[in-house]
């Protein structure tokens, strides 16, 4: 695979001369995520290939455009993973997608999110420098972490071109069950787990029953199987998977989709719509006609925020706006990285 | 630099917004804050500070800021890099008096403490509801949880527990306009920029911690750990990868060679094997049936990979007795020599070997002794440069006996700090890690949160001017083309 990290650099470089914006993309698997960027179409997606991988080391070293699904299959292929699970929402999805979007999946509250496990990168900044933060080793701490601070900054803040991620051994075995209880049931159960040594990674509240995972050696998942209850369902993976990539019955719906990241004890009886409950009760899918100002005053209130994930293309404040200091600083932190705002101008927050 | 106003016209400001005892200004009083942790940088503040309050401390950084007086935080004193080194024109931010724990949520699994509370007194809050906060650097009884967030700090358990940076959810800081801001959130993620990640590790350059929300983990059923000796260095290194090559992430993975283990043994008898070349401590938690069948598994590997004595703590207080001898390393090094330098490089855990075989050699040129002693499990290395500060020029020779293994760290594919920061130790050697395009960008970051720099100034992140200084003292073989004129 060739390395076009020059090529792209002269393309940024020439957006700086000619003060023209241009909106990074892989193969377009998260454009619903965000809003739309009007500018010149800048694609990465030709930035493929693994670098560095040392299953002892636990680090995977690849370039943005590489495909997730073939980091995936190289680690396991050596029995290992991305411990935060990321959903892909589509075949092509590129590892360098998944992170500016910092997404994760199921084992994200009990493993971690897809930042946490962010050890380095190169990137071009709106400068059109090539730049490499953090490395290949899993503690460092020369420098502020602008590695994390670039999971998650949908490319407003540099273009990825290379990224090292921490990666884990799968577990042993791995036994999902669940229990016919309602919401509220499933939350009071969910609390009074959190705070016991069990060996959960995945969890969900689909409206009808409490789906739960364990991981780890045969003996201990029987061991804690027998604390917590509940009947051992076939095809586990294939419900997370489908959970994960928003392909159950849940998802199918032509209503606006909402993520809700709140405290896992979060009360939000006052929502009107379905949910489906996740990550322990801190990550809800709702499915509801509320209007955006409504619902957000609602999970703000509770102490969370909520994202647009389909529905109501034409709204353009698809991510949760932040409060005036913040959003001042944040100002000044893109201004920091790309002082032209010529990398995905809006996509995260409206422009004024 | 020269401030506007003078000590006695700041004393004067502050003194209407402070409690007379919450301002020290006699030499005899600021004395005990000329240093941290790294003692052998010393210099006295312009003062200290100590407010009891964030309404107090908004306001002092506000007038501050009016008179452009440099603002140094300080939590417990303890960090190895001089992040909390004074300066003559700067005040000195004492936060130890906000030491509350004003919260523990056994719902959510979270402490919402002030910054100066001492690590170990968050896990000892949170054991009654069957939790602990797993960051657990080597001095936990004594530092505090704000400058554990400003260096990042990590501790034996972060191979698998993680960092300071993995283990928070929320921040509450004091920006140097005095503005009070709250970072991350009581969910699991926050809209916006991850700034929870930026202000970790950020050595207090952005903003002054007050108030800090930890991620709190349930207790493991069972803890247990395994000591593995080994005649040669490098096959206690092979084993660490072994380990992990069997899908084993072990809570602690520790390596100490013979230097260490002598001076650890002396100091507190914790039952190492003195003749070993190394030593490996393996801890393994989780259920009860999962450790079992681990610590089954990892000592009959250590035996095929050539381990000459395995064994595992018949009981709780050997479990505490094997860890005590690591934790107490580095005091029992400083028993053995006047003085020690400590180094906390990273490399990828297979340039091991070559790296303690070039550490051994320097340590022959310099001929200054080193004690290793290693978070084997992911990489980050601490050697102990033994020496004596009373005899001429040892520190400076020492300084660049250190200088020269951190260059050892990058050129192995490391990085010159894993979890003690950059301060003022390592300045130098961030001009040789980072290109200056590179450093100016963090410049850049920083002028977004502190545009006048009065936080922690000087610290962390070299200027280009310093760094063109300290090449150019290179390529002249540390021989200076004016030694006369002082640089630093």
């Amino acid at each position: 695979m060739p390395d076009i990290s020059l090529e792209l650099q002269q393309k940024v470089q020439q957006a700086c001369s000619q003060k023209q914006a241009v909106a990074i993309h892989g193969n377009h698997t998260k454009a619903f995520l965000g809003n739309a960027c009007q500018a010149e179409p800048l694609d990465v997606s030709g930035h493929q290939g693994i670098l560095h991988y040392e299953p002892t080391e636990l680090v995977i070293t690849a370039r943005a455009g590489t495909l997730l699904s073939d980091i995936v299959k190289t680690l396991a292929d050596n029995g290992q993973m991305l411990a935060f699970e990321p959903p892909s929402y589509a075949a092509n999805a590129t590892l360098g997608g998944t992170l500016a979007c910092n997404l994760s999946g199921p084992r994200r509250p009990y493993c971690g999110a897809a930042r946490d496990y962010m050890l380095g990168c190169r990137i071009i900044n709106g400068q059109g420098q090539i730049l490499s933060f953090g490395g290949e080793v899993m503690k460092n701490v020369a420098g502020y972490d602008v590695s994390r601070l670039m999971t998650g900054a949908f490319g407003t803040l540099g273009i990825l071109l290379e990224v090292s991620l921490k990666v884990l051994p799968k577990p042993a075995a791995e036994w999902t069950f669940k229990q016919d209880i309602n919401l509220q049931q499933a939350m009071q159960n969910l609390t009074l787990w959190r705070r016991q040594p069990l060996p959960i990674t995945a969890t969900c509240h689909d409206t009808e029953y409490l789906y739960y995972r364990l991981s780890g050696t045969e003996g201990s998942i029987t061991q804690a199987h027998h604390k917590m209850g509940g009947e051992q369902i076939k095809e586990g993976d294939h419900f997370w998977e489908r959970i994960k990539e928003h392909r159950h019955a849940f998802f199918d719906t032509q209503s606006p989709l909402w993520r809700l990241s709140v405290p896992a004890t979060a009360n939000l009886a006052d929502l009107k719509g379905k949910t489906l409950l996740e990550w322990g009760g801190a990550q809800r899918w709702l499915v509801s006609q509320m209007t955006p100002e409504k619902l957000r005053q609602t999970v703000s209130a509770a102490g969370g925020h909520a994202t647009l994930y389909r529905g109501m293309p034409e709204y353009q404040q698809r991510l949760h706006p932040l409060d005036a200091a913040l959003q001042a600083l944040h100002k000044r932190i893109k201004q920091a990285f790309d002082p032209d705002c010529l990398l995905n101008p809006g996509r995260m927050f409206p422009l004024h | 630099m020269k401030n506007k106003i003078d000590q006695r016209q700041l004393v004067q400001l502050l003194s209407t917004l402070l409690d007379a005892d919450s301002i020290l200004y006699k030499t005899e009083d600021t004395r005990p804050y000329e240093c941290d942790g790294l003692s052998a940088y010393r210099q006295l503040p312009l003062l200290v500070l100590l407010p009891k309050t964030i309404d107090e401390i908004q306001a002092v950084v506000k007038v501050c800021a009016e008179h452009a007086i440099p603002v140094i935080a300080r939590g417990a004193g303890t960090g190895l890099s001089g992040g909390a080194l004074p300066r003559a024109d700067a005040v000195l931010l004492s936060l130890a008096r906000l030491d509350q724990i004003l919260k523990i949520d056994i719902e959510l699994c979270t402490a919402t403490v002030q910054p100066g509370v001492r690590n170990l007194a968050i896990s000892e809050a949170a054991a009654p509801y069957g939790l602990y906060y797993a960051p657990d650097p080597s001095s936990q009884i004594a530092c505090s949880i704000g400058g554990n967030v400003a260096e990042n700090s990590g501790g034996v358990h972060c191979l698998k527990y993680g960092l300071t940076v993995h283990n928070i959810a929320q921040l509450k800081i004091i920006t140097i306009d005095g503005e009070l801001l709250t970072i991350g959130s009581q969910a699991l993620d926050a809209p916006g920029y991850d700034l929870l990640a930026v202000l970790t590790g950020s050595e207090g350059m952005l903003g002054i911690i007050v108030e800090i929300t930890v991620k709190l983990l349930s207790i493991p059923e069972r803890a247990q750990v395994l000591l593995a000796a080994f005649d040669d260095v490098e096959l206690a290194g092979h084993a660490v990868g072994q380990i992990i090559a069997e899908g084993i992430i072990p809570a602690g993975l520790e390596m100490m060679d013979n230097p260490a283990i002598r001076a650890a043994e002396d100091f507190v008898h914790a039952g190492y094997p003195v003749d070993a070349a190394a030593i490996l401590l393996c801890e393994l938690d989780g259920t009860n049936e999962e450790v079992s069948e681990q610590l089954m598994y990892v000592s009959s590997l250590m035996k095929k990979c050539g381990a000459t004595l395995v064994k595992t703590a018949r009981d709780e207080s050997e479990r505490q007795q094997f860890w005590k001898g690591r934790k107490a390393a580095f005091p029992a090094v400083g028993r053995i020599a006047p003085d020690y330098y400590c180094m906390d490089g990273t490399i990828p855990r297979r340039q091991l070997p070559w790296v303690l075989k070039r550490i051994a050699e320097m340590s022959a040129e310099y001929q200054l002794p080193v004690a290793n002693v290693f978070h084997a499990g992911d990489g980050n290395l601490h050697p102990l440069i033994l020496y004596d500060a009373n005899k001429p020029g040892e520190l400076k020779k020492t300084e660049a006996f250190g200088g020269e293994i951190l260059r050892l760290c990058i050129e192995a594919g490391g990085t010159i700090t894993g979890e003690h920061g950059v301060g003022m130790e390592k300045i130098d050697q961030m001009c040789i890690q980072f290109s200056d395009d590179e450093l100016q960008q963090f410049h850049r970051l920083k002028r977004a949160f502190d545009p006048a720099e009065l936080l922690n100034p000087g610290k962390a992140v070299p200027t280009l001017h310093r760094c063109a200084e300290f090449g150019a003292m290179h390529v002249h073989q540390g021989k200076l083309a004016h030694p006369e004129l002082e640089r630093f």
